[in-house]
């Protein structure tokens, strides 16, 4: 009897390769940035940036790449930057879980920047 | 929650060896101290190639390309670039940051390579099964052994135009069809892992970095050509390479793609390690094949060739680990895909270990075609130490130097041969204007003469009398006709000698003195090493007015050979010396010259 089916080989692949996929950065296009400084996290970065990762895991945006950097950021703080290359440069303040979730579901997957939002910051230092 | 962060950390016997096991524990370990053990995945992988700057770390999604790592830098690795989001400039390749959605800066070292052979070295943890299923792997073999017929396979191979990879670069799918052909129910699959070279660690590499990559192609050749039994000979001097086999062949037999029924096709197929004990010899298929049996490895006369009646007297596939790497590939993507890559001669790929005096030392893998400029200079980012480029050994043992006007060569089996030297296994080493060619064909010579397994007399005894006659030229006692007689033992050796081995030993002399016969001229007539290698021909002396007297070479000889006053210029005993070069190395006014 063989251990392994052809299809038990086929299942494997297509679950392990979601998880390969997620080191792959070729081909994604979209940055989003937390800003972590100290007063960052200590404003709720944190938690903006887990919110941020589990929910484009959850929605299965495999274009994204989640990076933190330091502060340099005044307030309105958590700050959140999110890149693409059609839209440019958006800036977002007062990044808190709600928030977080709405930059994902209306963003990060329709496009649709959230003018309420946005902030304008000069570029760090 | 799924992983934020991705550390992949080398673990190649390169990197190994500067600790990043330790490294690799470190950043586990750090990663629970600072409470982050949840969002970071760290990740052993096989070789990055880029051994020059090993350790090599290199954190995922922001690209970080971490060089020269200690143990010592995990916590701040952890609480730097995983916590705070901030790189660790210090020990980035480049040195500076950069912002997130910048592009992604290639390195010069990877830009002119093509990774086919080891396109899952440093990406994929080679102990994990699931991590090499995810990357295609074993898609071909299901192809292979549920859409396509044994022929077909054949078939593609020979559209792919693959050759082998150990030296030859014999066809592989005629290897595979003559064994196919050959009448018998029993036959067999072998994998050469005995690489020899002094400086090769391709097959080594690639074992440690994506052992399923071979035991998949094994699987598929298996099939195609009726065997049921494969083997690896790998030499034990390749400790990670056998144990991450091990590891990759226990987790295929839990997953059923070894043993019994593989997949529920009803193919039965498994393979079993064997251990050679590093004789160069037996990197030659017939000696292999007789070590497999438990016999000394002694070359043995062709034919019968081993794909007609060799191993326990059955047919027998046997290929190269870089052969083998390319198969699965070969399958998935089609001998066309294959084929568009390379040279009209050479098709595909070819891993080279650049070595020697070169700035980025490590593993490439380039296309067939690319020249030795390229590879040398872009790649490898020329001489090191600002030193003058003098020649490239290529082939290993069996090879010859490469000179600089040959460097514009685009690099394939028969552009190599054309001009005195041989692909052989993909050993590079990089000589510059302080090495004697002299004294580097006496040592590749010495190489052959210690591994020569004594058979046949003209490589054991001609063999030795080349190596009388080099060392009688380095030590100035050279005469004109010693010329002639190289050239008369190397024409005996070469025709006389069963294997490769006795056969393409002379390669070194012959194509140094093709390329640098006035260097042979020099030791022989003038006794003088123009490189001021040898050391019976050259002596150290002090330019006094250089020399200030400072007395750091004199505390530093060995055998007390200089002497002077303090503030006086020095001198050196040429009856004492014994030509170390510390006092050399030692001063720093360069007042001590060599003549």
């Amino acid at each position: 009897m063989a251990k392994l089916s052809l299809s038990d080989l086929r299942s494997i692949r297509e679950r392990e390769e979601k998880n390969l996929k997620k080191r792959d950065i070729h081909g994604r296009t979209v940055h989003v940035v937390v800003a972590m400084g100290t007063s960052g996290i200590n404003a709720g970065a944190k938690l903006t940036l887990n919110t941020i990762a589990d929910e484009v895991e959850k929605k299965g945006l495999d274009n994204v790449i989640i990076t933190q950097t330091g502060s340099a950021y005044p307030n309105p703080e958590p700050v959140v930057e999110v890149f693409s290359p059609k839209q440019g440069l958006v800036i977002y303040g007062n990044v808190d879980k709600e928030t977080a979730v709405r930059i994902v579901n209306e963003h990060l997957a329709e496009g649709r920047i959230l003018e309420d939002k946005k902030i304008e910051l000069k570029e760090e230092e | 929650m799924g992983f934020k962060n991705y550390i992949l950390v080398c673990g190649g016997t390169g990197c190994e060896s500067s600790r990043s096991d330790q490294i690799y524990h470190s950043l586990i370990d750090e990663a629970q101290a600072q409470g982050v053990s949840d969002q970071v995945q760290v990740i052993k992988t096989g070789c990055f190639g880029f051994c020059e700057q090993g350790p090599i770390v290199k954190i995922l999604p922001e690209d970080s390309f971490y060089v020269q790592v200690k143990p010592e830098d995990a916590k701040e690795l952890i609480a730097e670039h995983v916590i705070k989001g901030r790189e660790v400039t210090r020990l980035l390749y480049n040195k500076a940051p950069r912002k997130a959605y910048e592009e992604v800066e290639d390195i010069k070292f990877y830009q002119k390579q093509l990774r086919i052979v080891l396109r899952n070295c440093g990406s994929i943890d080679p102990e994990n099964i699931d991590e090499y299923i995810a990357a295609d792997g074993y898609k071909a073999l299901e192809k292979v052994l549920f859409e396509m017929k044994p022929d077909d396979v054949i078939e593609e191979l020979k559209t792919a135009g693959l050759r082998g990879r150990g030296g030859a670069g014999f066809p592989t799918w005629m290897k595979w069809n003559f064994t196919k052909q050959a009448e018998g129910d029993e036959k067999y699959v072998v994998c050469n892992a005995d690489e020899g070279d002094p400086g090769a660690y391709m097959d080594r590499s690639t074992l440690e970095g994506d052992p399923h990559s071979v035991l998949e192609a094994m699987t598929i050749c298996g099939h195609t050509i009726g065997a049921h039994h494969g083997y690896i000979y790998i030499r034990a001097e390749y400790p990670l390479a056998i144990h991450r086999l091990e590891v990759a062949m226990k987790q295929a037999r839990e997953y059923g793609l070894l043993g019994k029924d593989i997949l529920g096709s009803g193919f039965d197929y498994d393979i079993e390690i064997r251990l050679g004990a590093g004789a160069f010899v037996c990197g030659e298929e017939t000696a292999l094949l007789q070590s497999i049996e438990g016999h000394r490895g002694m070359p043995q006369p062709r034919p019968p060739f081993p794909a007609v009646k060799v191993l326990w007297g059955k047919p027998t596939v046997i290929n190269n680990v870089e052969t083998w790497a390319n198969v699965a590939q070969i399958i998935n993507k089609g001998g066309a895909w294959f084929a568009s890559i390379g040279t009209a001669d050479s098709h595909g790929t070819k891993v080279f270990a650049l070595t020697g005096k070169i700035c980025n030392s490590g593993l490439v893998e380039v296309p067939m075609g690319t020249t030795l400029r390229e590879i040398v200079y872009d790649i490898g980012g020329g001489i090191a130490h600002g030193k003058r480029f003098k020649a490239v050994q290529t082939g290993g043992p069996s090879g010859g130097v490469i000179t600089e006007e040959n460097l514009d060569t685009p690099i394939d089996f028969g552009g190599l041969q054309k001009i005195g030297s041989m692909m052989g296994s993909g050993g590079m080493i990089v000589m510059d204007e302080d090495d004697c060619i002299v004294d580097v064909a006496k040592f590749y010579l010495n190489f052959t003469v210690d591994e020569s397994c004594g058979k046949c007399a003209p490589c054991r005894i001609g063999g030795k009398s080349l190596c009388n006659i080099l060392e009688k030229i380095t030590q100035g006692k050279g005469e004109e006709s010693d010329i002639q007689q190289i050239q008369q033992i190397a024409h005996a050796m070469r025709i006389g000698s069963l294997c490769a081995l006795g056969q393409t030993a002379p390669n070194p002399v012959l194509s140094s003195l093709r390329y640098f016969p006035e260097e042979y001229q020099a030791h022989i007539h003038d006794k003088k090493c123009p490189s001021g290698k040898c050391k019976k021909l050259i002596s150290y002396e002090i330019n006094p007015s250089k020399c200030i007297g400072c007395t750091a070479c004199s505390r530093k000889c060995p055998v007390g050979a200089i002497s002077g006053e303090v503030k006086k210029p020095h001198r050196i005993n040429g009856n004492v010396c014994i030509k170390c070069g510390v006092c050399k190395e030692t001063c720093k006014f360069g007042a001590i010259e060599i003549h």
